[in-house]
């Protein structure tokens, strides 16, 4: 059980790591994810068309590829220099736009067409009606799917170690390098992925009570 | 100048600068069913047009084509001259100035009666939050919900629904109201509310294109009656005139299906 306490500060490194890759992917999966979901819904063709080739594109690519792509691709020919994290976060956050966008725009279904057309029968622009009047009703929808998609995210995360982004998992491979047992190191990292885990569920159940009262 | 009035005959020159609403040769399908045949109508500034006919003859896509929430697959309409624009800012624009009440009502079922009558006015007209609820809280009056003002929709019976729906339409100032079906959805009790409601701005001047099946309301409000059939205006006529003495066969057999029952 000293595995833990010899190497705290390499432990608490790497659950700081998996918390903010995290958080970083979650904020960037929800903006574009909601921002696709419109594009899904939109009257403007192109639009409709990018956003389906976006979901089409994330969410059948298997993660691990979409990272490698990243790392060894993208810095080649975009962004050279981008930090790991940077791009890890990113390589997260758009493969999970693609299923926040899914869940988003299942959420905008669910809302009857009358409130879309009251909104622009009187005078509110597509972007208006949306903003307005379709997603503030559709999220109580979408929430319990994005807890899901969150954790999912979470988990995921775990890829960016092979990556040499300092994260959780990747505190496990430098523990069985330097010889530990096997065993107690991934106790404790799978107690550190189910505190943020649990802190996730935790935080849509309290959304999902909040909504509720709402109405 | 005046030669131009010379070329065209007396009755096609006059009304133009009074007319409202023009649907000139419209035409729609769904799928293999031609639910609007050559239809042309004129409304002019200030007048109560009623729309009558059987189920599925097409007076609700008429009246939604109009704000285009319906798009018409060939014809021309337009709204005090201007032709209606493609799906964008303009189109907006335009709709703004068409009042439409829907048979459900459709009130934003998350934001206050209040909210939902104000909300145009802010974030269409860009009306200040205070002259909007000032003017929100009239409106609420003149139909009768003032006091439920501070509701959600849900916790209002369907005619007061539907009135703060035509209190929200009015709130835009609109150049003419459209009502596809308003008093569809509701019990008969409170049918009559709405209709009065209706009927005060009919008299107030306001211009309307009402597509019901209140017999009562298109003979007491209505200038004119317009009888649709299979997608085609089989019958236009004063209202005396249509109840009294329909020229259509199809009209008299609508008549006398609803009327001596």
């Amino acid at each position: 059980m000293n595995v833990l306490l010899d190497n705290f500060p390499e432990f608490r490194d790497g659950f700081i790591g998996t918390v903010s890759i995290t958080a970083v992917s979650s904020v960037i999966a929800l903006f574009l994810g909601v921002i696709i979901a419109g594009f899904r819904v939109s009257p403007v063709p192109p639009l409709r068309y990018f956003g389906t080739a976006w979901v089409t594109l994330m969410r059948n690519t298997p993660l691990t590829l979409l990272f490698l792509i990243f790392f060894f691709v993208v810095p080649e020919i975009l962004f050279p220099g981008m930090s790991p994290f940077v791009l890890g976060s990113l390589a997260l956050g758009f493969y999970t736009s693609s299923f926040v966008c899914e869940a988003v725009r299942s959420g905008i279904n669910t809302v009857p067409l009358g409130q879309a057309e009251a909104a622009r029968s009187i005078g509110m622009t597509f972007a208006q009606t949306l903003q307005i009047v379709v997603l503030p009703q559709a999220t109580r929808t979408v929430i319990p799917p994005l807890s899901s998609i969150f954790i999912a995210l979470t988990k995921n995360s775990a890829i960016a170690g092979a990556f040499s982004v300092a994260e959780l998992f990747g505190w496990q491979k430098l523990m069985s390098d330097k010889g530990y047992d096997i065993v107690p190191v991934f106790i404790w990292v799978a107690i550190g992925y189910l505190v943020v885990t649990f802190t996730i569920s935790g935080l849509f159940r309290l959304l999902e009570r909040r909504m509720e009262v709402a109405r | 100048m005046s030669g131009v009035s010379v070329t065209k005959d007396a009755e096609g020159a006059a009304p133009a600068a009074n007319d409202l609403v023009v649907l000139s040769n419209v035409n729609k399908h769904f799928g293999a069913l031609h639910v609007l045949q050559d239809i042309d109508l004129t409304i002019a500034r200030g007048e109560v047009v009623v729309v009558i006919g059987p189920s599925g003859s097409g007076k609700s896509t008429l009246c939604r084509t109009i704000n285009r929430l319906e798009t018409v697959d060939s014809g021309a309409i337009s709204i005090d001259g201007k032709p209606l624009p493609q799906e964008g800012k303009e189109l907006a624009r335009l709709r703004a100035d068409v009042g439409m009440v829907f048979q459900s009502f459709n009130l934003f079922a998350h934001k206050t009666v209040l909210e939902n009558v104000m909300l145009g006015q802010v974030k269409v007209r860009k009306a200040d939050k205070k002259a909007a609820e000032e003017k929100a809280r009239t409106l609420l009056d003149r139909v009768g919900v003032g006091v439920q003002a501070d509701k959600y929709p849900a916790q209002l019976s369907g005619g007061q629904q539907q009135r703060v729906a035509i209190a929200r339409a009015l709130a835009m100032d609109p150049k003419v109201m459209l009502f596809d079906e308003p008093t569809s959805a509701l019990d008969p009790e409170m049918i009559n509310e709405v209709l009065e409601v209706m009927q005060q701005l009919a008299r107030d001047g306001m211009t309307m294109i009402v597509v019901t099946h209140e017999m009562g309301f298109a003979r007491s409000a209505a200038n004119r009656v317009v009888f649709m059939a299979d997608g085609k205006i089989v019958e236009e006529a004063t209202p005396d005139q249509f109840f009294s003495n329909p020229r259509s066969d199809r009209a008299k057999d609508f008549l006398s299906k609803i009327l001596h029952h």
